[in-house]
């Protein structure tokens, strides 16, 4: 289990953390999900203990990173955005470095090899590193990181520079890790969290914007519908008409016939709009639930919080 | 710090740099052997040792110019600062690789001993106070030049503070010479590598200069400590 409390981190004046906290449950897979320069690497470096917060604490499996460093950072296997390798070294000297560093009390050769077969990099395993290919060297980072079964998991960005057919591949072991270890795991792309894991947590410019189970993430950021109808008709008739209808918030045209309905997610206004532009002889063309995607209610989030930083 | 101390060496040694660093090493000390003692008909290796000074300060800097620096410029430190080691070790174990790469191009002197073992029998005593002297000399400089490394990115940059200081240190004592404070005079020389140096290669082993060259070795190991500690902070 990973306890982010209050955490905040600031660069001279920037606060890159603002006043994080949040909570990753043994056996859940957490996404953190923000554009770049949210603050997630930031996060993530100190919850592995390479930087110190300026204020809060991080706990793991119950002991605190800052108080016992050497116990704690024994618990969590890290991917860092760039692999931490060394390119001189075939891949796997550079895992038994990595075993020895990390002090692993399994049988070397049977866990590395192990290891190897679940990211699938036993056919390279005596070339060198920095003639592998991105794919293979991400592989070969995250092969590090999984040295030892540690309870906890944080990857900063795993997928980014994989080609599609890699991504998909990596997901799944994620997914599969993640009934064993607590797993976080960051990215911009919101495709690939809302696919992989249990709970989303949205940081956009240091701070939460969204902390939700994945499925209910859309609406909690929304909270409001949106229709989309194509009528027949004159614009500031029909305009009229559908700001009439009850439940509607606003009504904005968005192309030749086209309007785009915001109404409260609580009523349904279906059957009034069709009622009341029927009574007008104004006949729709077209109608269509334009509620947010997922992709669209993130987009909108983090708008809003940029915008909200730069008036502060 | 086992595993770093074997990584290390390991990366010296399959690269060139710890046989280009021996090779010069050898080629000036062979130089140096034949002119001072084979040549002059010598069997004190006393201006040997000393002559090394000059030729140790630029060799030093190529040794460690990437302990640290490379590592940070590869962010493979996010994986030792991240690994359940504690700083110590990790400083540790890159000073003693280096160290080892260096004890293995001083031990050149035991060959250059047996040479004069053929003709004389030196006084083993001196040349043992004279190793022991050089090898202090060599580990306060790679503490000194692993610092400089921890503090940047770069190893060219690395290297060359790392000569820079190491001239530095070596002109200490003409730089002592032009100061006229006595106070400062005094400090200057009891600081000064050179004079600290001599006296092992003539044989004396002198109490204050072993501590001299331990304590340099470390406050400088803690200084990268720090540095390294800082980073974290920043």
């Amino acid at each position: 289990m990973v306890e982010v409390k209050n955490l905040t981190k600031c660069y001279g004046d920037i606060k890159a953390v603002d006043d994080i906290s949040f909570t990753a449950q043994t056996g859940e897979i957490l996404g953190f999900l923000g554009p770049n320069g949210a603050g997630k690497s930031t996060t993530m470096n100190i919850i592995t203990g390479y930087l110190s917060s300026t204020d809060g604490t991080v706990t793991i499996d119950g002991s605190e990173i800052l108080d016992e460093p050497i116990k704690t950072k024994a618990k969590i296997g890290y991917l860092p955005e760039i692999p931490p390798l060394y390119p001189d070294m075939t891949v796997i000297k550079y895992l038994e470095f990595m075993f020895d560093l990390k002090k692993v009390k399994l049988p070397k050769a049977e866990h590395i090899k192990e290891v190897m077969e679940i990211v699938k990099i036993d056919g390279v395993k005596d070339r060198i590193i920095k003639n592998l290919s991105k794919g293979y060297k991400q592989r070969v980072g995250f092969a590090q990181a999984l040295l030892g079964n540690p309870p906890v998991l944080i990857l900063d960005e795993p997928t980014v520079g994989l080609d599609p057919k890699q991504v998909v591949e990596i997901r799944t072991l994620i997914k599969s890790l993640g009934k064993k270890h607590t797993v976080i795991f960051s990215s911009h792309v919101l495709s690939e969290v809302s696919a992989t894991c249990d709970r989303i947590v949205v940081i956009s410019n240091g701070k939460i914007v969204a902390d939700a189970p994945t499925k209910d993430l859309a609406n909690v950021i929304s909270g409001q519908g949106e229709l989309l109808l194509e009528a027949e008709g004159s614009q500031n008739e029909i305009s009229e008409i559908l700001n009439n209808v009850y439940g509607v918030k606003k009504v904005r045209t968005v192309g030749l016939n086209t309007y785009k309905i915001e109404y409260d997610s609580d009523t349904d206004i279906r059957k009034s709009v069709f009622r009341a532009m029927a009574k007008a002889d104004c006949p729709i063309l077209m109608m269509k639930n334009g509620g947010m995607s997922l992709e669209e209610s993130f987009l909108k989030l983090t708008e809003n919080s940029t915008r909200k930083g730069g008036n502060n | 710090m086992g595993a770093i101390l074997k990584r290390e060496l390991s990366s010296y040694f399959n690269s060139a740099i710890a046989y280009i660093v021996m090779a010069v090493f050898f080629f000036f000390s062979g130089l140096y052997f034949y002119v001072f003692c084979l040549y002059y008909d010598s069997s004190s290796l006393t201006p040997v040792f000393s002559n090394m000074f000059m030729i140790i300060l630029f060799l030093i800097p190529l040794i460690t110019m990437k302990s640290f620096s490379e590592e940070k410029k590869l962010k493979t430190d996010q994986a030792l600062l991240t690994s359940p080691v504690s700083l110590f070790d990790i400083v540790m174990g890159k000073f003693l690789s280096a160290f080892i790469l260096y004890a293995c191009c001083v031990a050149i002197f035991i060959i250059y001993t047996i040479i004069i073992c053929f003709f004389v029998t030196p006084d083993f005593a001196v040349i043992l106070c004279t190793i022991l002297g050089i090898l202090l000399l060599g580990g306060a400089l790679i503490a000194i030049d692993i610092f400089i490394s921890a503090l940047t990115e770069s190893q060219i940059i690395a290297a060359i503070v790392s000569i820079g200081a190491g001239l530095f240190i070596y002109m200490l004592d003409s730089i002592s010479s032009l100061i006229s404070v006595d106070f400062i005079t005094k400090i200057f020389n009891a600081v000064s590598f050179n004079q600290n140096y001599s006296n092992f290669t003539y044989g004396i082993l002198n109490l204050s200069n072993l501590v001299f060259f331990v304590s340099v070795i470390a406050i400088f190991i803690f200084l990268t400590i720090r540095v390294l500690e800082k980073r974290r902070w920043s």
